[in-house]
């Protein structure tokens, strides 16, 4: 068994306190009305002037009122719609930083949960000395999922101003804020339909993760394979829901952010990002259970198959991270490129850098055998993954949410500190709860006798 | 003068890797193993250097890559810089994604073709050669352990026949 180290409890603790202070900070500093912001904007234009270069010449038209270069031609009116508009942006700021959070962490347990199905479905041998490890991953969906519902809930009660489309004046034709081509996609896009699509999906998967975790146990104690086979079956269908499932909670929770966009392949994309973030997050806790002593039967060979994947699946991110931006970039159609333009004028270090971390360094690093069976190499190119799928998800959330104000900053951090010491705490806590190894499955001995 | 070798003939891979631990902890010298299809761990067993051949392979791709890169910037971006369909030829750099498809397809072909070509000319393969089979039956369901005379030629065949050979024979290397 499994026992909860008080340094890493209070570690995860001291995580959330900071992460929640820092939040409060956020809320606290972000502008009030148009007033502060006006200042704000005074104080900083003197360091922006300068530099506006050509690439605000691509911009839209509301970008160029933002423009703080032609400020002086613009009438007053502009000004004040472009200070309210930066308000708005500045508001936002503290809400998507702990969305962005919020949902990276959930998708991570999701992204372990279903890898665990693979593991069952695929009647993998190497893995099950790991699966008790995932399962104390996995403990982490049902709090993460309903923190993110309760996110959700709250943006649907105009608490915040992530989801444009939700704010209802925007069907109206006498409204100045009616929004043409919201209404076409009203028949998806509206609050009742958009929270209970969000409760299927929640329930769906945290009830694959409830009983799978439940005859995981069972199993440990049964005397024929009868739970072994169901538990195949239920795998089996829960990944049939989960691509569906998943597909729509991408539109649903990330797309619908920029409404005014779309993409055929932005799901797989989304789920790219979150399934190496996953099994990165499961090779960096095997890593720290085996240092702990906890974990006799994995060996470095099991090491090596998880930094395989690692390596595997960044490709594979990298592979649609670019499919997507080389169509678009290619064809280069106005109401599809402006999503790219915006993340290539105003996020360019984030939307750049987040290649050089989720592709260039891993395939350097991961790429030899020899290394990825070193444990400290494995969780330096862990934690470099696990960073730039985090600005993976910051490039697809804040541009819509925030636009070009943007940083990464107090908010940003300490929502991040926020959800990792939550989710420390969470699945540590599951992992003391069962023994560490999965005895009633058929495949075991086939696992702990596993070399590569 | 040509030396002597003793081969050993096995018919189960599990007896020809117990043999081969035994002869190598005896210390005689194996000369060459063959067998008709890959045995996991004969190489380990038989103390045999790590291949080198994928660090070869990552080095052909780095030059797949290169050509690309250099061919797609002298072609498309300094000889003839035309306007197709708007795209930007003013830099490698702003046209860079339409041809990542092809710098990455010649990256996996010189990687792939070059490694195969480095992998004929280490191990001697090409049309024409002649096998080097010492016994044809190697091929379908036998073993063959080469191990060189040196000392009692006696001793070193009865020593291999304890290994559990079905065949032993000795004969001149040349």
């Amino acid at each position: 068994m499994y026992k909860f180290s008080s340094k890493l409890k209070t570690f995860s603790i001291a995580l959330m306190v900071i992460g929640i202070l820092g939040v409060g900070y956020g809320f606290f500093s972000a502008p009030k009305t148009v007033e502060d912001v006006k200042e704000m904007l005074h104080d900083s234009h003197d360091s922006h002037h300068g530099g506006e270069s050509k690439a605000h010449l691509e911009k839209e038209a509301l970008a160029k009122i933002e423009n703080h270069g032609h400020e002086a031609d613009a009438s007053h009116g502009d000004t004040d719609a472009h200070a309210e508009h930066a308000l708005h942006q500045l508001q936002n700021r503290p809400w998507s930083a702990l969305y962005v959070s919020v949902l990276f962490f959930a998708l991570i347990s999701l992204g372990v949960l279903v890898f665990y199905a693979l593991q069952h479905v695929s009647q993998a041998g190497w893995s099950i000395v790991l699966l008790r490890v995932m399962e104390g991953i996995t403990a982490y969906l049902p709090v993460g999922t309903v923190l993110l519902f309760v996110f959700l809930v709250l943006s649907s009660m105009h608490a915040n101003h992530l989801f444009a489309w939700m704010d209802s004046s925007a069907l109206d034709p006498n409204n100045p804020n009616y929004d043409k081509l919201l209404v076409s996609k009203s028949g998806y896009l509206n609050i009742p339909f958009f929270l209970a699509r969000a409760v299927v999906y929640i329930i769906g998967w945290n009830l694959y993760r409830h009983l799978s975790r439940k005859r995981s146990i069972a199993m440990d104690s049964a005397s024929n394979l009868d739970i072994y086979k169901r538990n195949f079956k239920r795998s089996a269908g829960f990944l049939v829901f989960f691509l569906v499932s998943e597909s729509m909670m991408s539109w649903d929770w990330i797309m619908s952010i920029d409404h005014h966009w779309f993409s055929t392949l932005f799901a797989w994309y989304v789920f790219a990002s979150f399934l190496v973030s996953a099994v990165t997050t499961i090779a960096l806790v095997t890593v720290y259970l085996k240092s702990k002593g906890y974990l006799e039967n994995v060996n470095d060979s099991h090491i090596h198959d998880l930094a395989k994947f690692m390596f595997g699946f960044s490709v594979f991110w990298t592979y649609l991270w670019f499919s997507q931006f080389l169509l678009i970039w290619y064809s280069d159609i106005p109401e599809e490129v402006t999503y790219y333009v915006t993340r290539f004028n105003e996020y360019k270090l984030p939307f750049l850098g987040m290649v050089g971390m989720n592709f260039v360094f891993p395939i350097l690093l991961l790429i030899n055998s020899d290394y990825k069976r070193i444990p400290w190499l494995v969780v330096m190119g862990g934690i470099v993954i696990l960073a730039g799928h985090y600005v993976d998800f910051f490039v697809m959330i804040m541009p819509g949410t925030v636009g070009e104000n943007w940083s990464i900053g107090i908010p940003e951090i300490s929502a991040v500190l926020l959800m990792l010491g939550l989710f420390i705490y969470v699945a540590f806590t599951a992992l003391t709860k069962a023994p560490l190894l999965a005895k009633g499955n058929p495949f075991l001995k086939e696992s702990e006798q596993f070399h590569y | 003068m040509s030396s002597k070798v003793v081969q050993a003939l096995y018919n189960d891979d599990d007896v020809l890797m117990h043999a081969v631990k035994e002869v190598r902890a005896a210390d005689h010298h194996i000369e060459e193993v063959f067998t008709p299809f890959p045995v996991h761990g004969l190489d380990k067993a038989m103390g045999l250097p790590h291949t080198r051949i994928a660090i070869a392979a990552f080095c052909y791709g780095l030059v797949g890559l290169a050509f690309a890169t250099w061919m797609m910037n002298y072609m498309m971006i300094q000889n003839w810089p035309q306007d197709i369909g708007g795209k930007p030829s003013m830099s490698f750099w702003y046209n860079m994604p339409s041809f990542v498809p092809i710098m990455f397809e010649l990256t996996v072909f010189c990687a792939a073709h070059l490694m195969v070509i480095t992998f004929y000319m280490r191990s001697k393969l090409w049309p024409f050669k002649e096998a080097e089979n010492p016994d044809p039956r190697t091929t379908d369901d036998m073993f063959l352990m080469e191990v060189s005379v040196k000392g009692n030629e006696e001793e070193l065949t009865a020593f291999l026949q304890n290994t559990g050979a079905v065949e032993i024979k000795v004969t001149e290397k040349h």
